[in-house]
């Protein structure tokens, strides 16, 4: 089922997801991947506070190539999830409604997307040229050092995404794999 | 007869390889693809694959790189006995290239300095090199920028010789079937079989650089290149990993000889934008 959504989420409609159905995301979210997430729970873990709010916000994991003069972004499509893993169920306790990623979660992961009402998305890998067309503007708010491990704040218009995971739990990389073993 | 190179010409053609590489795919990637979007039974899967292909040609059309992740600098030195290097050392040259390559074609600097202390490099050096020395005066080049969403999901299986051709299909199956969604599916895979833990390694490497549309030379390697495929194609994984007939576009492999003792088997997982420019000097 196509469905068009805002962001940041709200909780009603992160529960209303299904596995399976392609979203188109307008509205604002982050980036962050490895370094920017290790450094957030290292924040976490020393009692600090992060640099945005998670409260339900989506995280796209991305890191992107430098922008040409005259446009927000470069290539920007998505990096692994799983390497975020350690970290995510946290992020999801503080309120984090969506991430955005390619390849496959934890147990962990899933069942933190399923106490939280939140929902993981995926974007097609290897499709960062198409996807940056999506991205209106582009903004480092957190971690500049990192360069392209930076937080960054984007705007985004009809950015398609597929739900993976959603707050039942339904796991589409399991589900549609089925269908086509032989 | 010896041949003189200056290295500033090896620089400047890495440089250019780098860019290109990266904003353009070989014909033989594109043309699988295109075949694969229409061989694909599932219909979201045969949606991605459409959008792979608008994608090759965004990339083109706006100089933007395929993909974000425009890789560490895999680069092939197959340098002609009877060429000499003059201006400079020839991996400084070829550093130099990617540095420039990378900084000023808007590629993403990717490279870690220290693997554990990991701080950016800025320029995406150091290029991983292999040099080989073949008869000649010529240098051929091979700039294969490689993702690392793929590469993690590379596989050394050091096997037994009593394991044999059924333990080395079963390796590949599991590699391919392990990597999943997040190797980016559709994959090229490259196998290495024989020769040392290290020389399996790099053949698998370098057999990714083998056109997709080309077999084996040797007939059985052949047979199995086309059995593996199809056999990839029927775990169900699909573009994306959301399900498809589409998991793989090729399996290609590279044979050397081994020790009496062992069965050494390397996969080395490239993802759909399987990148390699290639020049001779």
């Amino acid at each position: 089922m196509d469905r068009y959504i805002k962001a940041p989420l709200n909780k009603e409609e992160a529960i209303s997801l299904r596995a399976g159905d392609y979203v188109y995301i307008t509205g604002t979210i982050y980036t962050a991947r490895d370094a920017a997430h290790k450094r957030m729970y290292e924040t976490l873990e020393r009692g600090g506070s992060l640099p945005m709010d998670m409260e339900n916000n989506i995280i796209y994991y991305m890191g992107p190539s430098p922008a040409r003069e005259g446009r927000p972004i470069g290539s920007a499509g998505p990096t692994t999830s799983s390497r975020m893993d350690k970290y995510a169920p946290s992020l999801l306790d503080l309120g984090l409604k969506g991430m955005i990623g390619k390849g496959k979660r934890t147990e962990s992961v899933k069942e933190a997307i399923v106490r939280n009402g939140a929902v993981y998305f995926a974007a097609v890998g290897g499709a960062g040229a198409l996807l940056s067309r999506s991205i209106k503007s582009s903004e480092v708010i957190a971690y500049d050092d990192l360069g392209t491990e930076a937080i960054r704040k984007l705007e985004v218009e009809n950015f398609p995404v597929i739900v993976v995971i959603d707050s039942l739990g339904n796991n589409l990389y399991e589900t549609a794999i089925k269908d086509y073993c032989r | 007869m010896m041949r003189t190179v200056h290295v500033d010409v090896i620089t400047e053609n890495i440089k250019e390889m780098c860019v290109e590489a990266n904003h353009f795919l070989s014909t033989d990637m594109k043309c699988a693809l295109d075949k694969a979007a229409c061989a694909e039974e599932s219909p979201l899967g045969k949606q991605i694959l459409g959008q792979l292909q608008e994608n090759l040609e965004i990339a083109g059309s706006d100089m933007i790189p395929i993909c974000q992740d425009t890789g560490m600098a895999v680069i092939f030195m197959e340098i002609g006995q009877d060429v000499h290097f003059e201006g400079g050392l020839l991996e400084d040259a070829i550093n130099e290239g990617v540095r420039r390559g990378y900084v000023e074609g808007y590629l993403r600097k990717s490279v870690v300095s220290d693997p554990l202390i990991r701080e950016n490099t800025k320029d995406n050096t150091p290029a991983i090199i292999h040099y080989e020395m073949v008869p000649g005066e010529n240098v051929k080049i091979t700039v294969a920028p490689k993702g690392f969403g793929s590469e993690n999901m590379s596989r050394v299986f050091m096997l037994k010789p009593s394991d044999g051709i059924e333990g080395v299909k079963n390796a590949v199956l599991t590699a391919v079937r392990d990597a999943g969604p997040n190797a980016c599916p559709p994959m090229v895979v490259g196998v290495g079989i024989g020769g040392t833990f290290e020389k399996c390694a790099l053949m698998a490497k370098k057999a990714l650089t083998r056109p997709v549309n080309e077999n084996s030379a040797i007939p059985y390697i052949k047979e199995m290149e086309q059995e593996l495929l199809e056999k990839v194609n029927c775990l169900g994984i699909g573009p994306g990993g959301l399900g498809g007939t589409t998991t793989a576009l090729a399996v290609n492999i590279n044979t050397y000889p081994t020790h009496i003792a062992g069965l050494p088997v390397a996969i080395n997982i490239c993802c759909h934008v399987n990148r390699h420019a290639v020049r001779t000097i």
